[in-house]
C-alpha cells in the first residue's frame, strides 16, 4: 500500500512485529497497519487476537518484540527497550468492563485522567461524559450499572487518558444483543469524532463490518490477511473466515427520502440502492452490508422483477465455496467490489467470465444500526 | 479492679497495638509476595509463616529465649548493636508475637489479595498508574475487608496469648505481665473475684471481636 509505505517512512503508522511461542501456540505477527481509523483484529477464539492485542499493550511481552507507535517506539527488544504499560499512551477496555468497584463512575472516570500530565489532555470530562451519554451515572457505583453501562464508562474512563492508541478487546463481547445496539452508535460517534487511532478485536463479522475501516484477518497466532475493509472482505480466497456471512460493506450517504413509498434512497460509487425509509438526515453517511448469498446476477436487466436494486456491473473472477454445489462470483460496480454466491449450474449456465458485464440483483441490503 | 490488673491491661492493649501494627507493615509485603509468586519458594516461606499456627506456644517461646539469649543470633546482633539482650523486656515480647501472631496477619492480607485477580491491576496499568500507586489506590482498598479482618485477628490473637509470654517475658510487673499471665496469678493467689474481672473481660472481648468479624464480612463483600 502506498499510503502505509509513506506513513511508515514519515514515522507514522502502526508497526507491530512479535514472536512469542507458548505451549501448544505461537504468535507471529509482522503488520504495518495506517496511523488512523479503525483496525479489526478479526478471527476465531483461539486464534491470538487478544493475545496481540495484550502484547501491544505491554499487558504480555513477547520476548523478540518490536513496537512503535506513530513514530514513537514502545518495544524494541533488539535494543532492550520495553515501555511498561502503565508508560504506555494507551487506552484499554477490556472484554468485561473493569471498572473500579470501591469509586464511583467520576471518580472511576478521573483515575486514568488526572495521571496524564494537564498539557497532554486532549479529550474533556466532559466530552467524554457527553460521547458516551454517561450524564446520569456519574454518582452512581459500578455494582448498581447494567453491562452496557459499565462499558460505556469503560470506553469514556480509557478516551480520558487521551491516548494515542485505543485498544478495545472485544468490548461488546459480554453483552446481549440489546445491550451491544446500545453501545455502537456510540463507538461509531467515537470513530466519526475523534482522531484517534482504534485496534479492535472482534470476531463477530457484524461489528467488524459496521466499525472497522482496516481489517486484520488472524487465525492459529499468524496474520492471514490484512487491507481495507472493503477490499479485503471481497477478496475470494478469505471468505472461508466469514462462511454464510461472507459480503461486502459498502459506505453510502443518504441521497433522498421517498415519504410516499416510504422508501430511502442511498448512494454509492457504484450506483443507488433502496431501501425501507431511514431515520437520518439527507446527506449522512451511512454504512450498509450485502451479503453474497443476497446477490443474484442476470446477463440482461430483468424488467418484471419485485427486485428494486439491480446494478451495472463486471465479473472479475470466481471462485469456489465450501459448499461445493455454490461459487462466489467476485464483481466490479463503477470501482466498488461487489460479491455474489451463485449456484455453480448457474455459473456455467450463464457462462460466466473475467470481464462479463453482467446485472447484479440486491435482494436485500443490511443496514449496520 | 486492682491496680495489678489494670497494668496488666494497660499492657495487654500496648503490646496487641504495637504488634498489630507492625504486623501490617511486615505481614502486607509478605502477602503480596505469596499472592503473586510463582517461585518455587512459595510453598516453603508459606510452610514458616504458617508455623505459629501449629506449633506448641512453648516451642515457639523456647527457642526465640535461645535466639535471643546471650549465645543466640539475634542475642548476638541486639548485643552488637548495643541494645543488650531481649528476653524478659518488652520490645522481646513484642518481637515474639509478632512472629507468633503473623498467620493470622498474613493469611487473610492473602487471600484478598488473591482474590482480586490480574484485572483490576492491569486496568490501573492501562490508566496510567505505576506499581506503587496502584497498590495504593487500587489494591489496598479493594482488599480492605482483608486488611480489617487482618488487623482484628492479629490483635486478638496477641491479647490471647500465654504461653509464648511466660516463656519470653516470664512475669515482671508492667513490663511482661499481660492479662493472661495476671490472670493465672490471681487464680494461683485465689483471687478468684479478680480474675473473674479479667477473665470475664476477655470472655466479652473475644464475644465482640468475633462478631464484628462475622458482621464485617457480608456487609464489605456486597458493598
Amino acid at each position: 500500500m502506498d499510503t502505509e509505505a509513506a506513513e511508515s517512512a514519515a514515522g507514522g503508522g502502526i508497526r507491530i512485529a512479535l514472536r512469542q511461542i507458548y505451549p501448544g501456540f505461537s504468535l507471529q505477527v509482522d503488520l504495518h497497519l495506517p496511523g488512523s481509523g479503525v483496525t479489526a483484529l478479526f478471527g476465531h477464539s483461539g486464534s491470538g487476537k487478544t493475545t496481540l492485542l495484550r502484547c501491544v499493550a505491554g499487558l504480555e511481552h513477547a520476548p523478540a518484540g518490536f513496537l512503535k507507535i506513530n513514530g514513537q517506539v514502545w518495544q524494541d527488544d533488539a535494543k532492550g527497550v520495553f515501555l511498561p504499560t502503565y508508560r504506555r499512551p494507551l487506552g484499554y477496555v477490556f472484554q468485561e468492563a473493569s471498572l473500579f468497584e470501591h469509586l464511583t463512575v467520576t471518580r472511576n472516570l478521573d483515575f486514568g485522567q488526572r495521571r496524564v500530565p494537564r498539557e497532554s489532555r486532549r479529550v474533556s470530562l466532559d466530552h467524554a461524559i457527553s460521547l458516551l451519554g454517561i450524564e446520569h451515572l456519574l454518582d452512581r457505583r459500578p455494582a448498581s450499572l447494567s453491562g452496557g453501562e459499565r462499558q460505556r464508562v469503560a470506553i469514556a474512563r480509557a478516551l480520558l487518558t487521551s491516548p494515542s492508541l485505543l485498544l478495545l478487546d472485544e468490548p461488546l463481547a459480554a453483552l446481549d444483543l440489546a445491550r451491544k445496539r446500545e453501545i455502537v452508535p456510540y463507538l461509531e460517534r467515537l470513530h466519526d469524532e475523534l482522531d484517534i487511532p482504534v485496534l479492535y478485536v472482534s470476531h463477530s463479522p457484524d461489528e467488524v463490518a459496521q466499525l472497522a475501516d482496516h481489517l486484520v484477518l488472524m487465525a492459529n497466532g499468524s496474520v492471514v490477511a490484512h487491507g481495507p475493509l472493503q477490499e479485503t472482505l471481497a477478496r475470494l480466497d478469505l471468505t472461508a473466515a466469514f462462511a454464510d456471512d461472507a459480503g461486502v460493506v459498502l459506505d453510502t450517504i443518504v441521497a433522498a427520502h421517498d415519504d410516499s413509498d416510504e422508501l430511502s434512497r442511498l448512494d454509492f460509487a457504484g450506483g443507488s440502492l433502496f431501501v425501507a425509509r431511514r431515520p437520518e438526515a439527507i446527506g449522512r453517511r451511512l454504512r450498509c452490508r450485502v451479503h453474497a448469498r443476497d446477490v443474484s446476477l442476470t446477463l440482461e436487466r430483468a424488467g418484471h422483477t419485485s427486485i428494486m436494486n439491480i446494478l451495472p456491473a463486471t465479473v472479475v473472477d470466481i471462485g469456489p465455496l465450501e459448499s461445493p454445489g455454490h461459487v462466489l462470483v467476485r464483481l466490479q460496480a463503477n470501482g466498488t467490489p461487489l460479491l455474489a454466491r451463485i449456484t455453480r449450474r448457474s455459473s456455467r449456465a450463464l457462462n460466466l467470465g473475467p470481464g462479463l458485464p453482467v446485472w447484479a440483483q440486491v435482494k436485500a441490503v443490511a443496514l449496520l444500526d | 479492679m486492682d491496680a495489678a490488673s489494670l497494668g496488666a491491661v494497660q499492657l495487654t492493649l500496648k503490646l496487641a497495638t504495637a504488634v498489630t501494627a507492625l504486623l501490617l507493615v511486615i505481614g502486607t509485603p509478605i502477602a503480596w509476595w505469596l499472592a503473586r509468586t510463582r517461585s518455587k519458594l512459595k510453598a516453603l516461606v508459606g510452610a514458616i509463616v504458617s508455623l505459629p499456627l501449629v506449633l506448641p506456644p512453648t516451642v515457639l517461646g523456647f527457642y526465640m529465649l535461645l535466639a535471643m539469649g546471650p549465645h543466640g543470633a539475634i542475642g548476638h546482633l541486639t548485643q552488637f548493636l548495643g541494645l543488650g539482650l531481649l528476653p524478659f523486656t518488652f520490645p522481646g515480647l513484642v518481637i515474639t508475637s509478632v512472629i507468633y501472631s503473623m498467620p493470622f496477619v498474613v493469611q487473610p492480607i492473602q487471600n484478598a489479595f488473591t482474590a482480586l485477580g490480574e484485572r483490576p491491576l492491569e486496568a490501573a496499568a492501562t490508566l496510567r498508574a505505576g506499581p506503587w500507586d496502584t497498590f495504593f489506590s487500587v489494591v489496598v482498598p479493594l482488599a480492605r475487608p482483608g486488611f480489617i479482618t487482618a488487623a482484628i485477628l492479629g490483635f486478638a490473637h496477641t491479647v490471647g496469648e500465654f504461653g509464648v509470654v511466660l516463656m519470653i517475658g516470664g512475669n515482671i510487673p508492667g513490663k511482661t505481665r499481660v492479662i493472661s499471665v495476671q490472670i493465672y496469678d490471681h487464680v494461683e493467689a485465689m483471687e478468684y473475684t479478680q480474675a473473674h474481672w479479667l477473665a470475664g473481660g476477655m470472655v466479652l472481648f473475644s464475644f465482640l471481636v468475633l462478631l464484628a468479624l462475622y458482621s464485617l464480612q457480608p456487609a464489605t463483600r456486597g458493598h
